[in-house]
C-alpha cells in the first residue's frame, strides 16, 4: 500500500518535471533558433543595407505629388511638368495659378511665403526668415551666389551646383538648369490628364455643367477620357484584375472539373482495384508536390506570358490538393443512402447522382469556393511572374522605382479584389450550402 | 363510397403533379446554372487564350519539350547532379528558415490578435470589430507586395520574405485561432479571474492549454503552404532556392542541370514537409488515443 503511493507519487513527479522541462525547454529552443536565424539572415548587415532614404521617398510619394518647374539657362525655355513626366506636362503658355510669367520673369509661389523668381541672368528665393538667396548660373565660373560662412544643412553647395531644400519645395541649380519642385497632396491627374478638355473640372460641373468639349457629351467624353487616363490607364488596370480573378476562376473550377472523377477512383469504397487507386494518389501527390511556382515556369515555355499560363498552373496544382480532399470526402459518405437508392432499382448512374453527389456537393463546394478567394491572391503572384493580370502591373511599376503613388493604387485594388472575392465566396458557399440542405 | 375516394385521389394526383412541376423547376434551374457556369468557363477560357501570348492549342504539343530538354540535360550530366544536389541545399535551408521563423512569428502574432478578437475572451471587447477587420486586412495582402516593397527599402535577401510571409501568416491563422477560441471552455477563465489573475495569465493559463493541440495543426499546415510561398517569393529577388532557381533558368540551356536538381530539392522538400506535418496532424487532432 505504501509502496503503491509513493510509485505514484514517484509518477507524477517524474511526469511534473517532464512538464516543467518542457515549459523551460520550448521557449528556450525557439530563443536559440531566432539566435541562429538572426545571424543567418544576417540582420546586422541589414541594418547597413537598408535604404531609409528609399523608404521615405517610397512613403512621401505615395501620398503626394511633385511639380517640375525647369528653366534650361541657356535657351530660357520654361516647362511644367507634373513628375518630370512627359504625360504630365503643361502645353506651352499655360501654367497651374501658382506660377506666373511676366515676359522673359517667371515667378513661382512656393506657398508660406517662398517665393522664387526666374530672371534671365540670377535666380532668386526669397525664403520668410532666411532672406533673399540670389544664384546666378555662369558659363565658366559655376553657379555664383550671395551665400558664404557656414550654411545650414538643408543648403548644398558646390562649385557647379546649389540645392535647396525647404518644407515648401526644392530649388536646384546648376550651371545649365534650373529646377523646381513643388509639392501637393494627392495623387496628381487621378481622373483627367492635362490634355483632357475635363482637366480642373469637378464632378458636378461635368455631370450637370453645359458642354464642355462640343464633340461629345460631357459623361461620355469625361468616361472616355478617364478610362484611357494615359498617365494612370484605368482601364488597362481593370483588364489586369479582370484577368487575374479570371485566373483564379478558370484556374479553381478546372482543376475541380478534373478532380472530381478522379477522385472516385482513388476512394477507397469505389475503386477496390489497389494498384489503381495507388496510382491515382501518387499523381494527386506529384502534381500536388510540385508546386504552382515550377507548373509556372514549365507552362510558361510551352504557352507564352499571359493569363492561360496562369490559369493552367493553377489547375494543375489545385487538381492535385482538391483529388485529395475530394477522395477523401466520398470515402465518407454514408452507404446507406446509396444502398436505398439501389434498392429501388436504380442504375449506376442514378446511384451516384442520388445517392453520393447529394452528400458531397457542400464539402465540395466549400472547399472549391475558399479556394477561389485564396486562388485570387495566387493568381496575383504567379501573375508577376508569369507575365499577366495586376501582378505584372504591380512588378513593373515596382521595378521604374518612381511610380510609387501607382504601387499604392495596385496594393489598395488588390486587397480590395481579394476582399471582395473573400466576401463573394462566402455569400455563395452560405448561400449554396444551406439551398442544398433544403 | 365512390364520392369519398374521388377527392382524396384527385388531391394526391394534385400533390403529385404539384411535386413534379416542383421537381422540373428545381431541374431547370440546376440545368441553368449548370449552363451558365459552363458558358462562363468556355467564355473565360477563351479571353484567356487570346490575351496569351501563346495559344492553348499551339503550345499543347510543346507541353513536354521543356521537361524533356530539362530531363536529357541532367541525363547527360547525370554524374554533376549529387554536387549540384549539394551546392543548392544551403539556399534549400534558407528557404525553409524562412518559412520556419515567419510561421513562427506570424502564429505569435495571430494568437494575440485572435485572442484580442474573440468574444468572451477579448481585453477590450469593444475593439473585436477593429482587430478583426485588422487580420481581414492581414490576409488579404498577396505576400508579393510587401516582398517587392521591402526589397527596394531593404535590398534582396530573405528578410523582406520573412516580413512578408510572417504578415499574411498572421492574418490567416489569426482567423482560424479565433474559430477555435470560439469553442474553448470558459470555466478555466473564470477561476483564474476568480482567483485575482490578470489577462494576460488568463489566457496563458485557461485558454492556451486546451486550444494548443488546434493552434499547432493549424501552424503545421500553415508551414507547409508557407515553404512554397518562400520559394516563390525566391523568385521575384528575396533569396532561398527561388533565387537560384530563377538564375539557372535564366541562364538558359547549358544550366537546365542546375534546374533540374533545384527541382528535385524543392519537388523533395515539399513532399517531405507535408507528409511530416500531416503526420503529426494526424496525431494532434485524430483523437488521444495515439497520443
Amino acid at each position: 500500500m505504501m509502496s503503491d503511493t509513493a510509485f505514484y507519487k514517484a509518477q507524477a513527479e517524474a511526469l511534473f518535471s517532464r512538464k516543467r522541462m518542457m515549459a523551460a525547454g520550448l521557449p528556450l529552443l525557439v530563443l536559440f533558433y531566432l539566435g541562429y536565424i538572426f545571424f543567418a539572415f544576417d540582420l546586422p548587415g541589414l541594418m547597413e543595407r537598408a535604404r531609409m532614404d528609399n523608404a521615405r521617398a517610397l512613403v512621401a510619394d505615395s501620398y503626394s505629388y511633385k511639380t517640375h518647374v525647369t528653366r534650361d539657362n541657356a535657351t530660357h525655355d520654361v516647362t511644367i511638368a507634373i513628375e518630370g513626366e512627359r504625360k504630365g506636362t503643361y502645353a506651352k503658355g499655360t501654367a497651374p495659378g501658382w506660377v506666373t510669367f511676366d515676359g522673359e520673369i517667371t515667378r513661382i509661389d512656393l506657398g508660406r511665403g517662398h517665393i522664387v523668381t526666374y530672371t534671365p541672368e540670377t535666380i532668386f528665393y526669397d525664403m520668410p526668415g532666411f532672406g533673399l538667396i540670389e544664384a546666378t548660373p555662369t558659363r565658366d565660373g559655376g553657379v555664383v551666389t550671395n551665400l558664404e560662412g557656414d550654411l545650414p544643412d538643408w543648403i548644398n553647395k558646390s562649385k557647379n551646383r546649389l540645392a535647396i531644400t525647404t518644407e515648401a519645395g526644392r530649388l536646384t541649380v546648376t550651371r545649365n538648369r534650373t529646377e523646381v519642385f513643388r509639392y501637393a497632396m494627392g495623387w496628381e491627374l487621378f481622373f483627367f490628364t492635362l490634355d483632357s478638355p475635363y482637366h480642373g473640372h469637378g464632378p458636378g460641373e461635368i455631370l450637370f455643367g453645359s458642354r464642355i468639349d462640343p464633340a461629345r457629351s460631357n459623361l461620355q467624353g469625361a468616361w472616355h477620357d478617364f478610362w484611357s487616363n494615359s498617365m494612370w490607364r484605368h482601364g488597362d488596370v481593370a483588364w489586369a484584375i479582370f484577368e487575374t480573378i479570371l485566373m483564379a476562376f478558370l484556374g479553381t473550377m478546372g482543376a475541380a472539373l478534373v478532380a472530381l472523377p478522379m477522385a472516385f477512383l482513388a476512394a477507397r469504397n469505389f475503386t477496390p482495384v489497389m494498384t489503381v487507386r495507388f496510382a491515382i494518389r501518387r499523381v494527386f501527390d506529384f502534381v500536388r508536390g510540385v508546386d504552382a511556382l515550377i507548373w509556372t515556369i514549365v507552362l510558361a515555355r510551352a504557352f507564352g506570358p499571359g493569363p492561360l499560363t496562369g490559369a493552367l498552373a493553377i489547375l494543375l496544382t489545385d487538381s492535385g490538393s482538391f483529388g485529395k480532399m475530394f477522395s477523401e470526402a466520398l470515402e465518407n459518405v454514408d452507404q446507406k443512402q446509396i444502398e436505398g437508392v439501389q434498392s429501388t432499382g436504380a442504375p449506376v448512374v442514378a446511384r451516384y447522382r442520388f445517392g453520393v453527389i447529394p452528400q458531397i456537393t457542400p464539402v465540395l463546394l466549400s472547399q472549391v469556393l475558399y479556394f477561389l478567394e485564396s486562388n485570387t491572391r495566387s493568381a496575383t503572384i504567379i501573375g508577376a511572374i508569369t507575365g499577366g493580370g495586376i501582378g505584372l502591373l504591380l512588378t513593373q511599376a515596382i521595378i521604374t522605382q518612381k511610380d510609387w503613388e501607382e504601387v499604392t493604387y495596385y496594393i489598395v485594388l488588390i486587397i480590395l479584389m481579394v476582399m471582395l472575392m473573400d466576401w463573394f465566396s462566402g455569400i455563395l458557399r452560405r448561400r449554396l450550402i444551406k439551398g442544398e440542405g433544403s | 363510397m365512390a364520392d369519398m375516394i374521388s377527392p382524396a385521389v384527385s388531391g394526391g394526383l394534385d400533390i403529385r403533379a404539384r411535386y413534379m412541376a416542383l421537381a422540373q423547376r428545381k431541374r431547370m434551374y440546376s440545368g441553368l446554372t449548370l449552363i451558365v457556369f459552363l458558358a462562363l468557363m468556355a467564355s473565360g477560357f477563351v479571353i484567356a487564350n487570346d490575351r496569351n501570348a501563346g495559344g492553348f492549342w499551339e503550345g499543347l504539343p510543346n507541353i513536354f519539350a521543356f521537361p524533356a530538354q530539362v530531363v536529357s540535360e541532367a541525363g547527360e550530366k547525370a554524374a554533376l547532379l549529387p554536387g549540384h544536389l549539394v551546392a543548392f541545399l544551403p539556399a534549400l535551408l534558407e528557404t525553409i528558415n524562412i518559412a520556419a521563423v515567419s510561421t513562427l512569428l506570424g502564429g505569435v502574432l495571430g494568437l494575440v490578435l485572435s485572442l484580442l478578437s474573440t468574444r468572451g475572451l477579448a481585453r477590450f471587447p469593444r475593439l473585436i470589430p477593429l482587430f478583426r477587420r485588422i487580420m481581414d486586412v492581414m490576409r488579404a495582402i498577396p505576400e508579393i507586395v510587401i516582398a517587392l516593397v521591402l526589397i527596394f527599402v531593404m535590398g534582396g535577401g530573405p528578410v523582406p520574405a520573412m516580413i512578408a510571409i510572417a504578415f499574411h501568416t498572421a492574418g490567416a491563422l489569426g482567423k482560424l485561432f479565433s474559430e477555435v477560441n470560439e469553442n474553448a471552455d470558459l470555466k478555466p477563465v473564470e477561476g483564474l479571474q476568480s482567483v485575482g489573475a490578470s489577462w494576460a495569465q488568463r489566457m496563458m493559463l485557461g485558454i492556451i492549454p486546451q486550444v494548443a493541440p488546434n493552434y499547432i495543426s493549424y501552424a503545421l499546415l500553415r508551414f507547409e503552404i508557407n515553404i512554397r510561398a518562400s520559394a516563390i517569393l525566391g523568385f521575384v529577388g528575396a533569396g532561398g532556392i527561388g533565387y537560384e532557381l530563377k538564375n539557372a533558368m535564366s541562364w538558359g540551356q547549358g544550366k537546365f542541370d542546375e534546374a533540374a536538381a533545384i527541382f528535385i530539392l524543392l519537388f523533395g522538400a515539399i513532399v517531405f514537409f507535408d507528409q511530416i506535418s500531416s503526420h503529426y496532424r494526424n496525431r494532434l487532432t485524430g483523437g488521444a488515443h495515439d497520443v
